[in-house]
Parts: C-alpha cells; sequence; structure tokens
C-alpha cells in the first residue's frame, strides 16, 4: 500500500495541465493612508517608496511558490487605499501624477496591474473625489497598469445618481483618450454598486480603509475544473450537478487557501481572505459560459441561464466557504463577455444579448463586465445601464460592477481586441432610445426597504 | 520536505533507472515508489524526501524536467503538500 493515492495525484496534475486549474491571482493590499501630505510631489515620492518597500519580494515569492508547488499563479498584483482619501490632504488641482507614481511603482516591483485609482462616492462627493474622478480619463491614458473604480451606490445609502451622470461621461471620455487602442482604457475602469474592500481581482481591487496595514489576499479560479467534473454527471439531476460543483469548488478552494497561508508566511504579511470566484480565461477549456451550457442549455443566453447560473454561483461559494479559513472579496461566478471563450461565441452568435447579461447580474457575484458596446453610445445612455445595475446591486444587498467599453469608431458586430487576459469582444448592441432627461435629474435614489422582501 | 515526483510519457527501457540515479545524484531520498504501463504509457509516482538535496527545489525541479525532455518524457517535482490540500480534510 503506497504512501500516496496515485489517482489523487493523476486528477490533480490533470487539472492542472488539461483543465486550466491555477491561481488567478496574489493581490498584495497596502495601505497609503500615511502617505498624505500637502505637497502632492512629496505624497507621490511617500507612496512609490511605500509599495516598493512592502511589495519588493511579491513577485519572487509568487513564483517560487508556483515552483515548488507545481501550480500556475497568474497575476501578482497590488491594491492600495482609494486615492481620493490619499490625496485629499495635497494642494493640487489633478490626481493624474499620483496615478503615475502607482504605476511607476507596479513596473518597478514587477507586479501587472495596480488596483485604487478609487473614490466611493455613494452618498455623495468629497472635492477630492470629485478631482479623482475628472482625472480618470488622463490618468488611464497616460499609465499602463493602473486600475480605477468608482462606487457610487450602495444597499446602506442608495444611488448618488450625480455620480451616475458624471461617471457615463467619463466613460465616454477614457473611450476618447484611449481610442487608438479601441478604447483600452474603459477596460480598466470599474464602476460599482456595494464595491467590497478585499477584492483582490482586477479591475476593481482596492484596499478598503477598514483594513489592515498590509494583506495577502488571493482569487483561486478553474471554470475549466467545474466543466470537466460535470460532464462525468451528464443527464442527472441538478441535485448531483450542485453537490459536484460544491465537491470541485472545496479542493480548488483548498488549494487557495494553502498558497495565500504560504504567500503569507514567506512574506510576513497577514493572510486575509481567499476570493473563491470561478473567473475565466480567453482560453478554450475555461469558460464559465460552457459549464451553463455543460448543464443543458445549446448556447449560453437562452432561457435557463439565469437559473443554471445561479444554481452556480451557489454551489461554488458552499463548496468553497469550507476549503477556506476566511472567505471574502467577490465570491462567485464572473460573466466578463470579452474574457470569456463561451461568452464571446454566444454574443457572436446573437443568442447572448446585454439584456439577459443584466438579469444573469442579479444570480451571480459581479455584473456587466467586460461588454464593447457601440462606439457612438451616449453618455447618458451609459449612464442608464450603470444606474440600472446599480440597482440590482442595491435592491439585492450584492456588489455589482460595470465594466463597458464603448469603442470608438466601432459598430455592432465588430470585434474589438484587448489581447491577454483581457480576451476580445464583438461590440454588442444597447437599446438607442434616450435616457437622457432620466439622467438629467441628478440627486439621490433612495435606500430601498430592508424588509417586506416582495 | 517532501515532495511527489511523477513520470509520465510513453514506456522505454531505464526510465526508473535515470530518474533514480537523478535522484540519489542530488541527494534525494526515494520513500515509495508506484509504477504502472497502460497501453506503452508509463506513469510512475514517487514520493521522495528533498531536504537533503543539494539543490535548491526550483533547481532541482528544472534538472528533472531536463532530464525529462531529453528523453521525451513530463517529469516533474511538486511538494506533497498541495496534494494533502486538495485531498484531504
Amino acid at each position: 500500500m503506497p504512501m500516496f493515492n496515485q489517482s489523487e495525484i493523476l486528477d490533480t496534475i490533470r487539472m492542472i495541465d488539461q483543465q486550466h486549474l491555477d491561481i488567478r491571482t496574489i493581490t498584495m493590499g497596502v495601505s497609503l493612508l500615511d502617505c498624505a501630505d500637502p505637497d502632492p510631489k512629496r505624497a507621490c515620492q511617500k507612496i512609490y517608496d511605500k509599495l516598493c518597500a512592502k511589495a519588493e519580494k511579491l513577485v519572487p515569492t509568487g513564483e517560487a511558490i508556483e515552483r515548488e508547488f507545481g501550480i500556475p499563479i497568474v497575476n501578482k498584483r497590488l491594491s492600495v487605499t482609494p486615492i481620493a482619501l490619499v490625496a485629499a490632504a495635497s494642494e493640487t488641482e489633478s490626481y493624474v501624477p499620483f496615478a503615475v507614481a502607482l504605476d511607476k511603482a507596479a513596473k518597478a516591483v514587477g507586479v501587472n496591474f495596480i488596483g485604487g485609482f478609487s473614490a466611493l462616492v455613494q452618498k455623495g462627493f468629497t472635492a477630492a473625489d470629485r478631482k479623482l474622478i475628472v482625472s480618470i480619463p488622463e490618468a488611464l491614458a497616460t499609465t499602463d497598469m493602473v486600475c480605477s473604480s468608482v462606487n457610487v451606490g450602495s444597499t446602506k445609502a442608495g444611488i448618488d445618481m450625480d455620480a451616475v451622470a458624471l461617471m457615463g461621461r467619463v466613460i465616454k471620455e477614457t473611450a476618447a483618450k484611449t481610442a487608438d487602442r479601441a478604447g483600452f482604457g474603459c477596460a480598466k475602469l470599474v464602476v460599482f454598486c456595494n464595491a467590497v474592500e478585499d477584492n483582490p481581482f482586477m479591475a476593481g481591487a482596492f484596499h478598503g480603509v477598514g483594513e489592515a496595514e498590509c494583506v495577502i489576499n488571493v482569487g483561486v479560479s478553474g471554470p475549466g475544473v467545474v466543466h470537466h467534473a460535470l460532464q462525468a454527471v451528464k443527464g442527472e439531476p441538478f441535485d448531483v450537478v450542485a453537490e459536484t460543483v460544491k465537491k470541485t469548488a472545496f479542493r480548488i478552494t483548498r488549494m487557495g487557501q494553502l498558497v495565500a497561508q504560504e504567500a503569507s508566511r514567506r512574506l510576513d504579511v497577514p493572510f486575509g481572505i481567499v476570493d473563491l470566484s470561478l473567473a475565466p480565461t480567453p482560453a478554450v477549456g475555461d469558460s464559465v459560459a460552457r459549464i451553463l451550457e455543460e448543464m443543458g442549455l445549446e448556447t449560453c443566453g437562452a432561457h435557463g441561464t439565469t437559473a443554471a447560473l445561479a444554481l452556480l454561483n451557489d454551489a461554488v461559494k458552499k463548496g468553497g466557504v469550507m476549503a477556506s479559513s476566511s472567505v471574502g472579496g467577490l465570491s462567485g461566478a464572473f460573466i466578463p463577455v470579452s474574457e470569456d471563450e463561451g461568452m464571446i461565441a454566444a454574443a457572436q452568435s446573437g443568442v447572448l444579448t446585454l439584456d439577459k447579461l443584466e438579469a444573469m447580474t442579479c444570480v451571480c457575484s459581479v455584473g456587466l463586465d467586460m461588454i464593447a458596446v457601440p462606439g457612438d453610445t451616449t453618455a447618458e445612455t451609459l449612464s442608464a445601464i450603470l444606474a440600472d445595475e446599480a440597482a440590482i446591486g442595491m435592491v439585492n444587498s450584492k456588489t455589482t460592477a460595470v465594466r463597458l467599453i464603448p469603442a470608438p469608431g466601432k459598430k455592432v458586430g465588430d470585434m474589438v481586441e484587448f489581447g491577454g487576459l483581457l480576451g476580445s469582444a464583438p461590440v454588442m448592441p444597447v437599446h438607442t432610445e434616450s435616457a437622457a432627461a432620466f439622467i438629467a435629474r441628478g440627486g439621490r435614489i433612495p435606500a430601498p426597504m430592508q424588509s417586506l422582501k416582495n | 520536505m517532501r515532495a511527489i515526483v511523477t513520470v509520465i510519457g510513453k514506456d522505454q527501457v531505464g526510465i526508473i533507472a535515470a530518474v533514480c540515479a537523478k535522484l540519489s545524484d542530488h541527494g534525494v531520498n526515494v520513500l515509495d515508489i508506484s509504477q504502472t504501463v497502460l497501453q506503452e504509457y508509463f506513469t510512475m509516482i514517487m514520493l521522495v524526501d528533498a531536504s537533503q538535496s543539494d539543490l535548491p527545489f526550483a533547481q532541482l525541479a528544472e534538472t528533472l524536467e531536463a532530464e525529462g525532455a531529453e528523453r521525451n518524457l513530463s517529469i516533474r517535482i511538486q511538494r506533497e503538500d498541495i496534494f494533502n490540500a486538495m485531498h484531504r480534510i
């Protein structure tokens, strides 16, 4: 009797080799609150110095763990305190230099994204919030690694419709400033409702003020593994499907937990959370859409897709929760269109529409993610889409995020290429009827009732 | 540190000898072996103790990988913890 189980070992190796099992990201969250300074130049220098000191060993440590465990760790990233809070003390009108400092630090330590050029305005703007938001288009156009997010609503505060209106214009302007790259800047900009403070995934990661000085958060992935597991239970009832997803999610998360603890120990930084999200990539065999289709749908987007996604999202959480000592972030199934081979195919065939995606976001972990829309979509229409999505998050007490790319010069049916993990997206139609008068009202949509829930 | 070595590929003469020689060259002790050949496909799994190895783990992994590449085999070494984490509560 050997001291190991052969089939378990081969199972793990097959998951890594053939089913794209990986750790999607190790994200180090760093507080920059102590970098505030009246002199913006000094503040930027402090930010750069602190990030370089804290994250110096992040990438080599990630690579060493990768090597020893034989598990790919795709991304090493940084998230920081929302910059609107850090820059507020500085006497300056533009926050672009702060983004440049973040970008420089990210490149110096070798991470591939840094999140936190962010503002939280669910109940109103400070002067700094406003300065940050108007700096976003320029900041995203002049930096490579910086990701930006703005929280415009929450279940407790309602939706700040002035912020929603402003963000529609900011998205348009960001697209225009990066028109030579098909509006790529917008792929680094997320508009949230109920943003979480410990999300390790980009582009929406930031290090919330309730967090410790420095933490390690890990995001696992593994749509391919779940898909493969479901292939073995064809035609079985949903109870069996849910059990299979749970067991698979448990295994994936245990691996994430191991890597998180190891990284935390080696870097001497406390372990924050494991985020249990199923995050797809454009690679064949790493798709969330294909999992839904495996449940019996001809194409993702067909009637039944929302129910299938609801089951998947819930089972992933249930399986993962027991596998980790601390679960957080977004934890669920992601449905970014451009980053998912099956979603791209479904959108190209016209079966998967923006309206269906909106319905799907009611039951999964995030929102309308990485969707290309026609370049002539108006700022008001973008704002109206943001408002719809924020309303879903606000009423259902969940996080919703919107990452739309109004690709300049592109029409419905064109393809927009972003490259790498961001993939490529078919331009999807939006309703062209005007919402301008609706968005022009401004003000706030009040927070919803938390009882009489029907 | 205990680790799992897996060797997968087309069967040929001398695989076990070659892998064991490489491991012993670098002070890696073999604790257990299981090996099968299914339809000319060779699969070997070894539990080893790499704590006395003269190479850092990453280099040991590279050496084994290179040895495998020469013989058209996939040879990898991974810390045992990952398998325990995934399959044991």
